[in-house]
């Protein structure tokens, strides 16, 4: 996939269809790749990089780049192009900046699943049919990739392109059966107690280092409320842990219908909290009060949330739902 | 030498909580670890690092600095400072340990943080030998040795338990107060434990980092280096590298209002926020390239020019895992000590 993707942005990059493009950089243990913008062959030639842990969304990155102008070559996974083109129905990008390359995709890889099975002291890793072989300061180890696959992935909405210019690998098809709002599922069946204590055990991990805000490709207010000291509910730190709870709470209300469930702030979360959950209660709930909605899925549709129409679900059904 | 089995541990416990709270790195839900309290059945850690470093027990993530309660025309100003209670924490790695020297440099120099001292010395400092080092380890970089953390107590892992070492009065004497759970041993199967943690850290992947080009010194050509552009391209301005991070020390004060007064408070702060030291005028450094170079400027620079050539790093390698992005200072270090194309 790696010489396709390299081949692909030469050839771009020579063209002239793109002045520069976005992808992955070379990291130090073979698992830790960086979002990079090349600018030359050179470069592109030296340092690009695609594998199975290239799977950070480079959408919202679109965002900056659009602003300098000229045209950028993006290699966009299927999840990150719903992220654009929600950022795309927002005015957040412009699709004459942004020259699309869909990569297809079968899922990425998580480390910490390698890490969580003992594996450590990763110092070289090579992907061979279904298996990972892994070098490591300790002996080799290998790994069935199914079982280091990320968890979005094993419940990924869909393998096909929302949005692409150009396609590299075969075309995906979306994925209805992948069972992503199941664990949403268990979450309702609870009692509210049982629910809220699960909330606070995962929510009490957060250091408030706001990487999951930071990362996602729908929070992209200018100056967040969080930060605005003006707003006078700024919190750099939170007072008491309801309050840090209330962030997450706050942060995916703001989201909903928004949210194309891309994943990135459990991949980036640093205490391993599950917020995705969060956001899945909300586009579950979505789809059943509204009709089937996938954010980011036409960047001409309207949400749900946004538009008004006579049948629209009325406010007290929130509260009859939330009895117990 | 002392020593005391994996089976026998939980006498330690047992006796060391009977003198004063003991903490220790407990696994938690989503691969994480913390320090907990120790009560009878509490499962000891095996993994390297807590996901915070320990140096939230001097320094917490917020902390109630004073109170004002209003009440007509009155003020009254509360110190809601007592003294703290002694206790341990147990485990600590060598790293870890280092950087509390370096957060001495900031808290104990004049003038004194009394909140910091009087958490810092009634804390009692056990350190654990590494055995199983991750490829994101680089301490040797910083002159520390992962086989002989320093702290008041040393707990070095051997085949079937530990050998047990005081490095200070202090600690002999919190050893001296367990009463007999100590066996004997002889020093050699420590010493054989140091030399293969020795030998393992030389086969890390980082082993040969060096801080060659970097210090108090270099001041001028590092904050001018053109290549900050690029490593700091891809930074998402979270505050992850900096909240576990066992020495990023920098604080924001903030008041809480609470209706009827005020609550000052302090609370972690990140170089990488848009309001870090914000003031009347903005925030002085103006992009995620200025914040991103502050915080690694302050580390490989800034701290060794005002500390004796101390760098701000332990290379304990939490950042390496943690951030959302993959940059992290191994890689600033090593990019910036290629030697420029035009030089």
């Amino acid at each position: 996939m790696q010489t396709e993707l390299k081949k692909r942005a030469l050839e771009l990059l020579g063209d002239g269809t793109v002045d520069r493009v976005i992808g992955w950089q070379t990291g130090e243990f073979s698992y830790d790749m960086t979002p990079a913008v090349f600018t030359s062959a050179e470069d592109v030639e030296k340092n690009f990089v695609y594998n199975d842990f290239c799977g950070a969304n480079v959408s919202k990155y679109l965002i900056k780049e659009c602003v300098k102008g000229g045209r950028i070559l993006a290699f966009l996974k299927p999840c990150d192009t719903f992220s654009f083109n929600q950022l795309l129905a927002e005015h957040r990008v412009s699709r004459e900046h942004v020259y699309i390359v869909g990569v297809a995709c079968d899922g990425m890889a998580d480390v910490q699943k390698m890490k969580a099975a003992g594996i450590d002291g990763i110092v070289g890793l090579t992907a061979e049919n279904d298996t990972y072989r892994i070098e490591t300061i300790y002996g080799d180890a290998e790994m069935k990739k199914s079982d280091a696959l990320a968890e979005r992935c094993l419940t990924c909405k869909s393998r096909r392109h929302a949005v692409h210019d150009e396609l590299i690998g075969e075309e995906g098809e979306d994925r209805p059966d992948s069972g992503r709002f199941d664990m949403v599922a268990e979450l309702e069946a609870m009692t509210a107690e049982e629910r809220y204590n699960f909330w606070r055990g995962e929510l009490s991990r957060c250091i408030r280092c706001n990487a999951c805000r930071n990362v996602c490709p729908a929070c992209t207010c200018e100056n967040c409320v969080f930060d605005n000291a003006a707003s006078g509910i700024a919190q750099k730190a939170a007072a008491d842990t309801f309050e840090e709870n209330m962030f997450h709470v706050i942060r995916a209300f703001h989201v909903a219908g928004r949210c194309t469930d891309c994943g990135e702030c459990s991949r980036v979360c640093p205490a391993h909290i599950p917020l995705h959950l969060l956001n899945r209660k909300f586009i579950k709930d979505i789809n059943e009060l509204y009709g089937p909605y996938q954010a980011g899925a036409d960047a001409g549709a309207k949400s749900p949330l946004t538009s008004y129409t006579f049948d629209d679900a009325e406010p007290s059904i929130v509260r009859e739902r939330g009895r117990e | 030498m002392k020593y005391i089995s994996f089976e026998n541990l939980h006498t330690f416990f047992e006796q060391a909580s009977a003198q004063l709270n003991i903490y220790v790195p407990v696994d938690a839900a989503g691969g994480q670890s913390a320090y907990t309290r120790w009560t009878p059945g509490t499962e000891i850690s095996r993994g390297l690092h807590t996901t915070r470093s320990a140096k939230e027990f001097f320094f917490p993530q917020t902390e109630n600095l004073v109170e004002f309660k209003m009440s007509g025309k009155n003020i009254e100003i509360i110190d809601p400072r007592s003294e703290t209670e002694d206790y341990a924490i147990f485990g600590v790695r060598a790293c870890d340990i280092r950087s509390f020297g370096i957060l001495d440099e900031v808290f104990l120099a004049e003038p004194v943080d009394s909140y910091y001292k009087n958490r810092r010395e009634h804390g009692l400092i056990i350190g654990m030998s590494c055995t199983r080092p991750a490829e994101t380890c680089f301490c040797q970089t910083f002159g520390i040795d992962a086989a002989e953390p320093q702290g008041d107590v040393t707990f070095t892992e051997v085949q079937d338990g530990y050998c047990v070492a005081a490095n200070t009065e202090r600690g002999k004497a919190f050893l001296d107060a367990l009463g007999a759970i100590f066996e004997e041993r002889s020093d050699d199967a420590a010493a054989q434990a140091k030399e293969k943690t020795r030998e393992i850290m030389q086969k890390l992947p980082l082993a040969g980092l060096t801080t060659e080009g970097f210090g108090g010194d270099r001041l001028d050509a590092l904050f001018d280096d053109p290549r900050w552009a690029e490593l700091s391209e891809a930074c998402i301005g979270c505050g992850t590298c900096t909240f576990v991070c066992p020495t990023c020390q920098c604080y924001d004060i903030r008041d809480y209002d609470t209706g009827h007064g005020v609550k000052r408070f302090r609370c972690w702060d990140s170089c990488m926020y848009s309001d870090f030291t914000k003031m009347a005028h903005g925030n002085p450094r103006l992009t995620q390239k200025e914040r991103f170079r502050q915080r690694f400027m302050h580390k490989l620079v800034y701290f060794p020019a005002n500390n004796n050539g101390e760098f701000g790093c332990v290379g304990c390698g939490r950042c390496l895992a943690s951030c959302p992005i993959h940059m992290n200072i191994v890689k600033v270090m090593k990019k910036l000590a290629e030697v420029k194309e035009d030089e």
